[in-house]
């Protein structure tokens, strides 16, 4: 037999940690991008990585971590993985380490480690606060080694447009359009693993990069692959507001003791120095005693909207509120923080070591995902898939420095288990299906440059944004659900008249805009409608309507499978994996 | 009241072999907006200043944040990164074209990958045994950190190449951002095996010797590498190779 053949889309750490694990076991992959691989998202994750190293005397071990993450994701996600993660991560690190990303050192030399969300020991290994790009360039170094082996061919450059299904259910390859050219081709492969990050672009403005739009996922949703706990979106706590995105503010910041207030006054007017400490309202700190500025993203996020919706305490009665570095000194800030420190001083224009920042909650991390199973494949045989575009580490809420080794650990599962997969995979008979699938996404081109009407895709995409960030991230109300729905039916049938100004044949980046557009449409129905039918709070996902978690009825994963109808997805649940922690109520003004 | 606009010119070109063209646009001031916030509010109602309708521009942009290194343009004149090109530190109309030492694909967007084909010739990674848990790593001193750290923070725009003018066509030189790379790698304890490879690969035509001391390339990278600091470093340890080499004949 010949030898298997993997393809493997994104080229993130998820992506990237895949593509080694099966050159190193001597198979040969291609690695599909749609940037240069090295530029992918991962790169902006800024605080560490998590791992239960205990090299700070405080007896963390890796059933702690477990206990944390399951704990800190309300008990939605199945536990069998989450605990191999956990008790992977310290020789994750090591490896990492070995790579030569370059960590912090403690005087002796050893890895240092500092506090995240969500927990009370330091576990969370950093290189500055740019771990993510340190991270990224170490696997895009060793990719490229095996690269130089002539083991991976990159295409960079393609945008992954939907998988090859044969008659039998069973994926055969890929359609991939090549950005410059605009060509289609079809991509042979025993077995293909997406790596494809998360959806932000669907919130209109995120803390994602502009490529996280989800629409690869979305693809093979409309092909048949489940979408599990899509309602389940982190908004992050602190993020710098910006007219085209919204910058992350690390949770390191607090990691390092950052703290977060505003003036116990409203409408206080004062300069933020003449606000004497007594006059200032620490309401993380006062409200969750043990975890102070450390709670979980999701908690620190409601309050900091209770604090400026509900009592009216913004900063100058706008939505946000400070994030305070001041009174830690100026070294210690630019040798553990300097990354991030930069980028508020670039964009802001002011330094954080002098003034507080002034921050607020946005659209961060996508915890649902496509569907996988223990071995990170989906129900479609031969399509797996590892990283944010998967739903199985992090239930309702992700932990702070978990992503990095979720998509790590997700990669150097999925890898090894694609190419066991793809060597006892049945041949493809004839093409497998390829040729119809290129003339499908050909018609689907076609239609969109013969396209006549008067919508314009990026407008499209701002109504979309708003829309979806009003109703379908903090706070969750049925009513405004339901009218969201409608609103995106509405743009779905807008989207027949988009006519785009530009119809070249030449890296026509607005026409592949478009294309990832209809996709944003049809998934954000997964967030939407996931949402509106989960009568409860957990985690991310709250309604006020609602505000307890309910066991009984909804500890369940969401999984949402396409229709083609106007009714929208149809939902099914599924037990969650819960033999080695028992449910518990979640709480963060007290010590677990 | 009137409401503030910014104005730019931006250069097109529909292809490789297209002639250029400049355009006009005339933006509504937005506060904290940035060169690429600009070329999205153009893509949502794509008319030049005197209402001509035309496509929206083509460029590279990802992380928003200058660190994803792909949004690198002429701005004024100036090589940089257009997400932290803030309208309000530019002098008007803000002045936008592509990097001219490219090839050119579109509008702003050109075609970089050189700089991964030169990381690939400098075998810029360690070579670890394996992915298998092998235990921790070598013990690396906060010193050494701190000296590695800022070499690692190079986010490959470009830009150095950019500035450069002995990076062309005629000395195929490498360029600083290869060469600070060579230095990181060649300091890490695991790295450091293939220091000799590194360095000849750096010893011939097109090698460190085409440097001219310049020194424009650190006064455009963004992420204030010590990019000169790694040429004269790396540049004496090419010099010792060569004599090296020369003596082993």
């Amino acid at each position: 037999m010949a030898a298997p053949r993997i393809i493997v889309v994104g080229g993130g750490l998820a992506g990237l940690a895949a593509v080694i694990k099966i050159a190193e076991a001597g198979g040969t992959v291609d690695l599909f991008s749609i940037v240069p691989v090295k530029r992918s998202h991962s790169v902006c994750a800024q605080g560490g990585i998590n791992a239960a190293k205990n090299l700070k005397g405080e007896g963390d071990t890796t059933a702690q971590h477990f206990d944390d993450t399951i704990y800190g994701g309300d008990f939605l996600a199945n536990q069998t993985p989450v605990k191999g993660m956990c008790e992977q991560a310290p020789a994750i690190v090591d490896l990492l380490d070995r790579m030569g990303v370059p960590f912090n050192r403690t005087p002796e030399g050893l890895l240092d480690f500092r506090r995240f969300g969500g927990t009370l020991y330091h576990r969370t290994a950093f290189a500055g606060a740019t771990t993510g790009q340190q991270l990224l360039y170490a696997l895009d170094e060793q990719v490229r080694r095996y690269e130089a082996e002539g083991k991976v061919h990159k295409y960079e450059g393609w945008e992954f447009l939907s998988a090859i299904i044969d008659g039998k259910g069973i994926a055969r390859g890929i359609v991939a359009m090549d950005l410059r050219t605009m060509e289609l081709r079809a991509f042979a492969a025993d077995a293909i693993i997406l790596a494809t990050g998360g959806i932000g672009a669907i919130f209109g403005k995120s803390t994602n990069s502009v490529v996280c739009t989800g629409s690869a996922q979305s693809a093979v949703f409309q092909q048949g692959v489940y979408y599990a706990n899509g309602e389940f979106i982190q908004v992050h706590p602190t993020s710098i507001p910006g007219e085209d995105k919204l910058r992350l503010m690390s949770e390191s910041a607090r990691g390092e003791g950052g703290r977060v207030w505003v003036p116990r006054t409203v409408g206080d007017k004062r300069a933020v120095k003449a606000i004497p400490e007594s006059e200032r309202f620490y309401f993380l700190e006062e409200w969750y005693p043990t975890y102070g500025n450390l709670v979980p993203r999701d908690v620190a996020t409601r309050a900091i909207h209770k604090v400026v919706y509900e009592l009216g305490l913004g900063l100058d009665g706008q939505p946000m509120v400070y994030l305070d570095l001041t009174h830690i000194d100026r070294e210690t800030l630019h040798h553990k923080l300097g990354g991030i420190l930069e980028i508020y001083e670039k964009f802001v224009g002011v330094d954080p070591c002098v003034e507080p920042m002034k921050i607020f909650p946005g659209m961060h991390y996508t915890m649902g995902g496509l569907w996988v199973d223990v071995n990170q494949m989906t129900n479609i045989s031969g399509i797996f898939a590892a990283g944010e575009c998967e739903y199985q580490y992090h239930g309702a809420n992700r932990l702070g420095a978990n992503s990095l080794i979720s998509c790590i650990y997700g990669g150097f599962q999925a890898g090894p288990n694609a190419l066991r997969y793809a060597k006892s995979a049945s041949a493809a008979e004839g093409d497998g299906g390829a040729a119809a699938e290129v003339a499908r996404q050909a018609e689907i081109n076609g239609k969109l440059l013969r396209n006549e009407g008067g919508e314009n895709p990026f407008k499209l995409w701002r109504e979309l944004g708003r829309e979806m960030t009003e109703h379908a991230t903090v706070i969750r109300y049925n009513k405004d659900l339901k009218a969201t729905d409608q609103k995106i039916v509405e743009l779905l049938d807008r989207f027949q008249h988009i006519n785009l100004s530009d119809k070249s044949q030449w890296a026509n980046t607005s026409f592949a805009f478009t294309r990832q557009l209809k996709n944003m449409l049809e998934l954000s129905r997964t967030v939407v409608l996931g949402a509106l039918l989960r009568d409860e709070s957990r985690g991310a996902h709250y309604k006020p309507d609602f505000p307890e978690r309910n066991d009984e009825k909804f500890l369940q994963t969401t999984k949402a499978s396409f229709t083609g109808c106007d009714e929208g997805p149809r939902f099914e649940y599924e037990e969650v994996d819960t033999q080695y922690i028992k449910p518990r109520p979640r709480r963060y003004d007290a010590a677990k | 009241m009137a409401t503030r606009t910014v104005t730019f010119e931006i250069k097109r070109q529909a292809g490789p072999d297209a002639p250029a063209v400049w355009e006009s646009f005339e933006l509504e001031w937005r506060p904290g907006m940035n060169v690429v916030s600009a070329m999205m509010e153009i893509a949502a109602n794509p008319v030049t200043a005197d209402g001509k309708p035309t496509t929206p521009i083509v460029y590279d942009s990802n992380c928003l944040e200058e660190i994803c290194g792909s949004c690198a343009m002429k701005i004024n004149g100036r090589a940089r990164m257009a997400c932290s090109a803030l309208v309000d530190n530019l002098e008007q109309p803000i002045r936008v074209e592509p990097l001219t030492k490219f090839p050119l694909v579109r509008d702003l967007q050109v075609d970089r990958s050189v700089l991964f084909e030169n990381l690939m010739r400098v075998k810029a990674w360690v070579p670890v045994d394996g992915t298998y848990d092998l235990g921790s790593g070598p013990r690396v001193y906060p010193q050494e950190q701190e000296a590695n750290y800022p070499l690692s923070n190079c986010i490959s725009c470009t830009c150095c190449m950019e500035v450069c003018p002995q990076f062309n066509e005629a000395t195929d030189f490498v360029g600083a951002a290869t060469i600070a790379q060579v230095k990181l790698f060649n300091n890490h304890p695991t790295g450091k095996v293939f220091k000799e490879d590194r360095l000849r690969a750096l010893a011939g035509d097109g090698g460190i010797q085409e440097c001219g001391y310049a020194q424009n390339c650190v006064e455009a990278c963004p992420k204030q590498i010590p990019l000169t600091n790694a040429i004269s470093d790396v540049g004496r340890d090419v010099l010792t190779q060569k004599v090296k080499d020369w003596l082993r004949g």
